[in-house]
């Protein structure tokens, strides 16, 4: 007996039965007869094993007919929420430097549903190659109109024939994919004689191809056959696409460049622990204290709530930041809470800080707040009921009048902030001038022993935490700090 | 070269750290206050390893792109606030379906419609009860501090690996927006590689990820199964933080921000006398059943109280947990506000005051 040798057969990129089908029948597709997917999946299936990218291939399967791919295909295979193939496929191609990306997507799925993801994918040039089957109708659902049928073409949802009033015209995929700059190559093809089909071939092979050297982004669409849905015989269904179909959708090469515009090197990612915390963690600055360090002073064993306040510009969500880098400098728990949103966008602009030994609670302040640094008369009008009994007042006497109304508890101190730094040449230290009233303050008022000399001391270091890069602001602002602390009247 | 390890950052910007030490090989989001610091520092960060940043055209498109990142067996995340979680949810229910593990972080907003960019709890239920179609849960961690958005971005994968599902880190506004100190962790030198992924082979054959069944009984099959890890996850996870609890005759429960003002109000409550405590559910899927059931059987507390940003979501969880053996009280602000701790304590004073109030 002589042995069979078939010249022609399935490709091996198929599985040999298809097992994953349920039901009795594993040799053959799940596709109704006269279907364009057929002769489209074995075409693929042969430019994948010519290239030798069968086990590096993953092929992303759409909702619609194709939704079944993987029953057929010995690759990676994934089948996707619908429309969003090229955005799976935009995460798979990132992830994969080393694998090749398909997508075989519907005219329903592609140009409808998700035209976002795949005009955005195409616009970037990612490393996939996408088949774009275009039979002018929806196969899955039931024949409804797709955004490719033509006008006057009648499905279940446009009984009277396309109304281009109503619907619009058909969307030309390939010439709108053409006025992007990234695709490296656009093919229109048919399925509707063997030259057309050789045709389809070779554009296939191209685009399977230019993933295998890396190009970019490749588009193939197919006009293809759905005879059950379009009501249509053999014969009938290729004139339909030959006549019709092509005069609408012209066939031909609308790009093939040899390389793209935009180039996607190969990512990948950094993980040895060394190189991770080079790039996340702060180098050990000559600065903080030992992890033991207790501030001594009486007024650090409760927990110390300050709110600021003012308008956006005088530097008062980063005050804020100075005095919670000096906390944590000082090894407290700290909270910063910004108001943002709306309330900052309307100019006025203020943030809560809480430092403590312990746990801190709510990083809200609404009340028992110790120290209120007001830059304006409306945020001290707002916030002054905040303030415990004896909790000390800050304000900008060079803005501001000298606050009425206010119990005698209150320590208060006006310091001339904008004033002294405009003198110093920048608006933008007013809040260093309000550190520097502050520490002498604290100093006359509330720290003891060592606490004394080591205030400035962390200004200073939170200055070079907050500004490590810009030895000119440090020297501004630790300029302010100063001017501010001779500022201060008792 | 030496290190600190101590770092001032937003709640947005930690959990962005925690995913990073953790491994995290790529960020796919679209930009939306007040989640947008994780999308900033995402940018800033990932590219410096060598690691995927990318700005997606929409929200549908970030979480599709994380399907496909997670699909390829790599770590991944994605972040946003409650209108972009709502954009999600369509891939969310397939990352499910697929058995696919991706962090997804949700920086809530007052809703709903465009509502504002203030701070609200009210995602719960989109998170927590599976805002997508089709019969599914997410694990949710709900961190109430900077540190644990950190924690929760170096943890969460680990623990989505382990059970193959989606996790959220379900935070607020104030969470997200707010600076506090924090311990980063040392980066993990664990390698991920899944089996699964869909490049590699089983059997010979390649691997794919599919949610399509179209024979009932093998979709039925497929859901016992899930709902069978769903039910493991319930019994082997629950985490919850007990403050004051042990003698309390009112227990407060609260996550995120409102559990921070719960905190200070069982503080001064205390200090005054008053007997309450908090329990604080650190995952709110997996619920803390447990420990509420513990409680409400403890014979000393008489009564709940949730604190929400949100009309009474969570609270459904509690009455669900203890079976509505004791009243379950509520307070809550909505629109951005938040209560003040006075207001919180009032309202736990009343309770006490009444016995406990009436069943609820």
């Amino acid at each position: 007996m002589t042995e069979e040798h078939v010249k022609f057969g399935k490709s091996k990129v198929f599985f040999d039965t298809f097992e994953r089908r349920p039901g009795p029948i594993k040799k053959n597709m799940h596709y109704c007869p006269g279907c364009g997917h057929g002769i489209l999946h074995k075409l693929i299936a042969e430019a994948i094993e010519d290239q030798g990218i069968q086990d590096r291939t993953v092929i992303i399967a759409p909702v619609g007919c194709a939704v079944f791919s993987y029953y057929y295909y010995n690759c990676g295979g994934i089948s996707v929420p619908h429309g969003r193939a090229p955005a799976v496929g935009t995460g798979l191609a990132r992830a994969l430097p080393d694998d090749f990306v398909i997508s075989y997507q519907g005219d329903g799925d592609l140009a409808a549903i998700g035209l976002n993801e795949f005009l955005q994918a195409a616009n970037r040039g990612e490393s996939m190659s996408v088949f774009f089957v275009n039979n002018s109708t929806y196969g899955m659902t039931g024949g409804q109109m797709a955004p490719t049928t033509l006008p006057g073409q009648k499905t279940v949802t446009s009984p009277c024939g396309r109304q281009i009033e109503n619907d619009g015209y058909p969307i030309k995929v390939c010439e709108m994919v053409n006025t992007l700059a990234a695709p490296v190559y656009i093919e229109r093809v048919a399925l509707t004689s063997t030259a057309k089909i050789m045709q389809a071939r070779k554009a296939i092979r191209k685009a399977v191809a230019n993933l295998k050297e890396r190009k970019g982004f490749s588009l193939v669409e197919i006009l293809s056959p759905c005879p059950v849905n379009l009501k249509m015989n053999a014969k009938t269904i290729n004139a339909f696409i030959d006549e019709q179909m092509s005069r609408y959708f012209p066939l031909g090469c609308f790009r093939d460049e040899p390389e793209s515009k935009v180039k996607h090197y190969a990512i990948r990612p950094v993980h040895d622990p060394e190189s991770v915390k080079k790039v996340l963690f702060p180098p050990k600055l000559n600065i903080g204290v030992a992890s033991d360090f207790k501030n001594q002073s009486k007024i650090f064993e409760n927990e110390r709530r300050i709110k600021i306040a003012g308008f956006g510009g005088q530097g008062i969500l980063s005050l804020g930041i100075m005095l919670a880098t000096m906390g944590k400098l000082r090894n407290f728990n700290v909270t910063w809470l910004p108001s943002y949103g709306p309330e900052q966008r309307g100019g006025s602009a203020n943030c809560s800080v809480i430092l403590s030994r312990n746990l801190i609670g709510s990083p809200v302040i609404d009340d028992n707040c110790n120290l209120l640094i007001a830059m304006t008369q409306v945020a001290l009008d707002k916030f002054m009921h905040e303030l415990k009994p004896n909790g000390v007042l800050v304000y900008d006497s060079s803005t501001m009048r000298v606050p009425t109304h206010i119990a005698d508890s209150h320590p208060v101190f006006g310091i001339k902030a904008l004033d002294i730094a405009l003198g110093l040449g920048s608006l933008k230290c007013a809040n260093s001038v309000i550190m520097g009233a502050l520490s002498a303050i604290l100093i006359d008022r509330y720290l003891e022993g060592a606490d004394k000399m080591d205030f400035d001391r962390a200004f200073e270091e939170a200055i070079i935490d907050c500004f490590n890069k810009k030895p000119e602001v440090i020297k501004l602002n630790i300029c302010a700090f100063y001017e501010g602390k001779k500022a201060v009247r008792f | 070269m030496e290190y600190l390890n101590r770092l001032l950052l937003k709640g947005n910007e930690a959990v962005v750290y925690g995913a990073l030490l953790a491994g995290c090989d790529a960020f796919y989001g679209y930009p939306i206050t007040p989640a947008s610091e994780v999308a900033h520092s995402s940018a800033a960060l990932f590219p410096k390893l060598n690691r995927t940043f990318l700005q997606a055209e929409s929200e549908i498109s970030a979480i599709n792109m994380v399907i496909g990142a997670s699909a390829a067996g790599k770590r991944v995340m994605t972040g946003s606030s409650g209108l972009g979680i709502s954009l999600k949810q369509e891939a969310v229910s397939y990352l499910a379906a697929f058995e696919l593990p991706a962090v997804i972080v949700d920086i809530m907003r007052g809703g709903p419609g465009l509502g504002n960019i203030s701070p609200e709890q009210s995602d719960y239920f989109q998170v927590v009860k599976g805002g997508g179609h089709g019969a599914y849960r997410c694990l949710v961690f709900t961190p109430e501090s900077v540190q644990e958005m950190c924690d929760a971005g170096y943890h969460a994968f680990s623990l989505c690996e382990k059970y193959r599902m989606p996790g959220y880190i379900l935070a607020d506004g104030v969470i997200g927006q707010m600076m506090e100190s924090v311990t980063l962790p040392e980066p993990t030198t664990y390698v991920y590689d899944p089996e699964w992924k869909i490049t590699n082979k089983t059997n010979g054959e390649a691997n794919y990820l599919t949610t399509i069944y179209l024979e009932n009984d093998d979709l039925e099959r497929r859901n016992h199964l899930l709902q069978e890890k769903y039910r493991t996850v319930q019994e082997n996870e629950q985490s919850a933080e007990e403050f004051f609890t042990e003698d309390a005759e009112l227990v407060l429960v609260a996550y995120g921000i409102s559990a921070r003002i719960a905190r200070t109000a069982v503080s001064r409550l205390r200090q005054q006398g008053w007997k309450v405590g908090m329990l604080r559910p650190k995952m709110v899927f997996p619920f803390p059943e447990r420990a509420l059931k513990k409680i409400a059987r403890s014979g000393k507390t008489r009564a709940f109280l949730c604190i929400e940003l949100s009309p009474g979501q969570m609270i459904e969880d509690v009455k669900l947990a203890i079976n509505c053996e004791l009243p379950v009280h509520l307070a809550y602000r909505l629109g951005g506000n938040i209560p003040s701790v006075a207001e919180i304590s009032e309202k736990a004073v009343a309770i006490i005051n009444a016995k406990g109030g009436d069943r609820a």
